[in-house]
């Protein structure tokens, strides 16, 4: 019996090993090509971790630092980070309003918002396109090709998964609370300074992080309705492909450098993400 | 002072309001250019009626269409049949302890929260002629030559993979929440009962982990139907329609030709087609949940 669960061990590590490899090695291979020149990606691959003696730095220097990727990497951390305030803000506000108030048709609203996150983002491109670019127009001003469009278009997948994620923990702090600080006067402001944000402030931090990590990570909206002045990362990741002669040292920087704020909240909010991402489906 | 629904609807107004403006209205505006032929490019840049649903006449008779949405459903049962059959594995497997669990298991995170344009990325780098060294390792272990720039079926099973090695934790991790939740009694009894390990899986730990199956099937099909970005890194949808799934379909149609008519009952029906599957998905876990009450 000893012998056979000792047995089981050995090939349960064996094939998570085996898994971890699987998992890094493409990643490991990215990070490699950021630090070559392109003569040393020339012919057959070397696999050995040469970034340890040399790193060509160029590949991140000349995008990054003379190139247009700064400004794609600035319009990104911008778009993403007034979409999860905005975010954030907004979907407290609804999920106290369903949560706490009887109103007629909160289910079916709650439904609806759902509703936008599983649609197709492909079907609405052209229709959010032309809404942006002919009929959203106030005098020369367009939302196309701005920052404040994207901001408030990721809104619509983000503020239903951060609605879904909050009710559960706004749902949990006892409706007695806020009736006894109304009874003593408290208006809804106060409610929200002293009850609701200080007792779900994990679940507000995770879901702003992961709404954070959702704008940042988006590219087929940000590539259809921006051109030249709202363009974010993912996008300029994209304008790779179609130039001819690839440099494949400076694609796997920029890849890289996106990368990075996913490793960060990986590191920051590993338990969460899983829970977040399953939409707190799980629990119901 | 303002009456008690009264303020309940002032918070959600915002929401409302950008939804609407955001999601309802662009799906109403499509709903009607869909009606129309449209090409900006055109002679006459204005829309045209040709009588009505014209464009669905012509979608339904359009092959490249049907054969992308065909595409990504075949698509979508591949990597959930795969996914999910691995991922019942891992999370299984975590529930023993084994040396170093808790890092693998954070390793086997790390893909979960890379965009999918990056991850089309690292695939490229990693399996490009030329420079990746998969093309390089199996051509040298294995005499396998992988160049899914010309080979129609190695470019559908190279999205497939990367697919998979992107996706895979996430089924893992949502299955291992909804096992490490089961109650324990049944096993427990199971077990007096004297029956084996596949009995007490097949029997109890299967029937108990439906509704949480059912929730991650909703999710991934749902997610695989819309894959755009990764395959467009990768592939571009080619080569010819070897990965054309309907969402680069659409776009190639729409923003490539300038099709603004049909393009836009393209995206009609792929809705359409995407709610059907959500509808009767979301009935089934609906019965279900009757059933068990």
């Amino acid at each position: 019996m000893k012998t056979k669960k000792t047995f089981s061990k050995i090939g349960t590590t064996f094939l998570w090993s085996l898994l971890t490899i699987i998992t890094l090695f493409p990643i490991y291979w990215m990070v490699l090509v950021s630090t070559r020149t392109p003569v040393e990606l020339f012919g057959k691959p070397d696999l050995s971790p040469t970034f340890f003696q040399k790193v060509h730095w160029k590949n991140f220097t000349k995008p990054f630092l003379d190139g247009i990727y700064a400004d794609y990497l600035f319009n990104s951390i911008i778009v993403a980070t007034s979409n999860a305030a905005l975010v954030t803000i907004l979907a407290l506000m609804a999920t106290y309003a369903l949560s706490r108030f009887k109103l007629p048709g909160s289910e079916s609203i709650f439904f609806w918002t759902m509703t936008n996150r599983m649609a197709p983002p492909a079907a609405f491109l052209l229709p959010l396109f032309l809404l942006f670019s002919t009929v959203f127009k106030f005098g020369d001003f367009t939302l196309f090709d701005t920052k404040i469009g994207l901001i408030l278009l990721y809104c619509v997948f983000n503020l239903p998964f951060a609605i879904w994620l909050l009710k559960g923990i706004i749902d949990g702090i006892p409706k007695e609370l806020d009736e006894a600080m109304i009874v003593d006067g408290a208006n809804l402001f106060t409610i929200f300074r002293k009850l609701i944000i200080p007792l779900a402030a994990p679940g507000i931090a995770v879901t702003s992080l992961l709404s954070f990590l959702f704008a940042w990570n988006e590219y087929l909206l940000a590539s259809t309705l921006t051109s030249v002045y709202a363009r974010t990362i993912p996008t300029g990741l994209s304008e790779f492909v179609t130039t001819t002669g690839t440099n494949w040292g400076t694609m796997a920087a920029v890849a890289l450098v996106s990368m990075l704020p996913a490793l960060l909240f990986l590191f920051a909010v590993q338990k969460h993400i899983v829970a977040g991402l399953t939409f707190g489906a799980v629990k119901g | 002072m303002l009456s008690k629904n009264k303020t309940g609807w002032l918070l959600l107004s915002p929401t409302i309001l950008i939804l609407a403006l955001a999601g309802l209205l662009p799906f109403i505006y499509v709903l009607y250019v869909g009606f129309f032929q449209w090409n900006p490019l055109a002679v006459d840049p204005s829309l045209q009626f040709e009588g009505f649903a014209s464009n669905y006449r012509r979608l339904i008779f359009d092959e490249v269409f049907l054969e992308s949405i065909w595409r990504s459903i075949k698509f979508s049962v591949v990597t959930l049949t795969i996914e999910l059959s691995l991922g019942f594995i891992l999370a299984l497997s975590l529930l023993s302890s084994f040396p170093l669990k808790s890092f693998f298991r954070s390793v086997h995170t790390l893909p979960l929260v890379i965009a999918p344009i990056v991850v089309g990325s690292i695939f490229k780098l990693f399996t490009v002629q030329g420079l990746g060294p998969l093309p390089h390792i199996l051509k040298d272990y294995f005499g396998y030559t992988l160049n899914y720039g010309l080979n129609a079926d190695q470019a559908f099973w190279m999205i497939v993979i990367m697919d998979v090695w992107h996706w895979t934790p996430f089924v893992t991790l949502t299955l291992l929440a909804g096992l490490s939740a089961l109650p324990q009694d049944p096993y427990e009894s199971a077990k007096i009962d004297g029956a084996n390990n596949f009995q007490i899986f097949t029997y109890i730990t299967i029937p108990m982990m439906v509704p949480v199956l059912i929730v991650v099937i909703f999710i991934r099909l749902m997610d695989s139907l819309k894959i755009v970005d990764e395959v467009w890194m990768l592939t571009g949808g080619g080569p010819g329609y070897a990965t054309r799934f309907t969402g680069i379909h659409i776009w190639k149609e729409v923003f490539e030709k300038r099709y603004y008519g049909l393009g836009s009952a393209m995206s009609i029906l792929y809705l359409y087609i995407t709610i059907v599957i959500c509808w009767v998905l979301y009935s089934v876990m609906v019965a279900r949940g009757k059933n068990e009450d």
